[in-house]
């Protein structure tokens, strides 16, 4: 098991952990968080894959832009739980 | 080991938009599976041991081996255009909670 | 019982997936692409890379061999652009949303230091586009998240959105200009007609920073818009 194996492997769970939460979640808020932290760590995944641009591109759009975007939805209306 | 996970984080973004009736969760699904096909299609140009496609030095290309940079430049444009379909669909769900008071699509009526 | 339904379905999708793409003969295991019998072949070798001068092969790809793909792209975000204005704005007078937290002083003034750093990094990466990995896209949205934190510290700042609407606009028109010349001056469509340099240098691979600049440019302006049709509403009268 080579150290891009361990790696690999670790950010793999995590990813599906991740994502398996941010669908189940009751609060909305806490699923769009969980959808930040999933584009983080598919920005490490990137780079362990050897390609550069396109870990820079999601790492700018996934933390900047996208969460931003979804926290203004939700602060412009009152209520925001989710059945 | 990454191209399964890039293919059960598709069916599970899939599996979330089947299931939930509410609008935001349905983006956040969708979301969820522009990162794995993302990752799967990146995970097609891998070789191991290869280096990124970038020119550092002036020693040639002879004796290197490169990762295969036309998936890369595939999933930039993809990156991007997911951004665009993110945007107008929240625009899309702000109108519809001003109209209905809801996010719900089961609350919503349709008046066809 | 529409979940466990979905459930199932989802499940018999995946396993369809995995057993279709393994013991194929034409899907290589992961890590064991060979090269040689792909297109990406043709970019990597020495008379190309010389011909088309960037070091960076996935900005040549991008924007020399698959430039009217990026075309393509370009056209979609500014319909979604589009959209947004659409669905968003109005012809009233429109203020910003009124929130719950106002920031404080320190806030306000602090951030103005951090947006020009933020902006230099941005157009620092623009720039080398075709040097270093990045490029138009990701220094396009940088830009914009300059943008996005001086309307996040400030409670009643509104950018000028007149004149990203005419930047976003002259940028696009002169992409598909710089193609035309492309196809008047030489042979075809978005063909590079400016001399390509030595490879690794700032002024090198002739038309294609050009082109990054424009793209940048445009993605810029383009998300500021989106963020201030989010952030604003009707003045009430």
């Amino acid at each position: 098991m080579t150290m891009f194996d361990i790696i690999s492997l670790v950010i793999g769970v995590l990813l599906i952990v991740i994502a398996f939460l941010a669908i189940n979640s009751k609060k909305l808020i806490k699923a769009v968080l969980f959808l930040s932290a999933l584009s983080m760590l598919s920005v490490v995944a990137f780079v362990l894959m050897k390609a550069p641009d396109v870990a820079i591109t999601e790492a700018v759009i996934g933390s900047g832009l996208v969460t931003s975007l979804f926290v203004f939805t939700l602060l412009s209306v009152r209520r925001g739980e989710s059945k | 080991m990454i191209q399964y996970v890039a293919i059960i984080l598709f069916v599970l973004g899939l599996y979330g938009l089947l299931v939930n009736r509410n609008v935001i969760k349905m983006v956040i699904s969708l979301n969820i599976m522009e990162i794995g096909l993302n990752l799967f299609i990146i995970s097609i140009g891998f070789v191991y041991d290869g280096i990124a496609p970038i020119i550092t030095s002036s020693a040639g290309t002879g004796a290197l081996i490169y990762v295969d940079p036309l998936p890369q430049a595939l999933v930039l444009t993809a990156i991007v255009i997911g951004v665009g379909t993110t945007a107008l669909a929240l625009a899309i769900a702000k109108s519809i909670h001003v109209k209905h008071n809801t996010f719900d699509l089961n609350e919503v009526e349709e008046t066809v | 019982m529409k979940n466990l339904l979905a459930l199932f379905g989802s499940l018999l999708l995946a396993l369809g997936i995995i057993l279709a793409l393994s013991n194929n003969t034409l899907f290589p295991s992961f890590g064991e692409a060979d090269l040689s019998d792909r297109v990406s072949d043709e970019y990597l070798t020495q008379d190309e890379i010389d011909a088309l001068g960037s070091a960076n092969i996935v900005t040549s790809i991008v924007v020399g061999y698959r430039g009217f793909d990026t075309l393509g792209e370009v056209t979609v975000l500014f319909i979604s652009s589009l959209g947004v204005a659409l669905l968003l704005g109005s012809s009233a007078k429109q203020k910003r949303l009124e929130l719950n937290f106002k920031p404080n002083f320190m806030l306000r003034v602090g951030s103005r230091a951090l947006f020009g750093f933020i902006l230099l990094t941005g157009i620092y990466i623009i720039l080398h586009g075709h040097l270093t990995p990045g490029g138009g896209f990701p220094g396009g949205t940088m830009i914009a998240s300059s943008i996005l934190l001086l309307y996040l510290a400030d409670d009643q700042f509104r950018a000028k959105i007149k004149s990203f609407k005419i930047l976003e606009g002259v940028s696009g028109s002169l992409y598909v200009i710089v193609g035309l010349l492309g196809l008047l001056l030489a042979t075809y469509f978005m063909q590079n007609f400016l001399p390509v340099g030595t490879v690794g240098d700032l002024l090198s691979a002739g038309v294609i920073p050009i082109i990054y600049i424009l793209i940048g440019l445009k993605v810029g302006s383009e998300i500021s818009g989106i963020i201030d049709n989010f952030l604003t509403e009707e003045e009430a009268k």
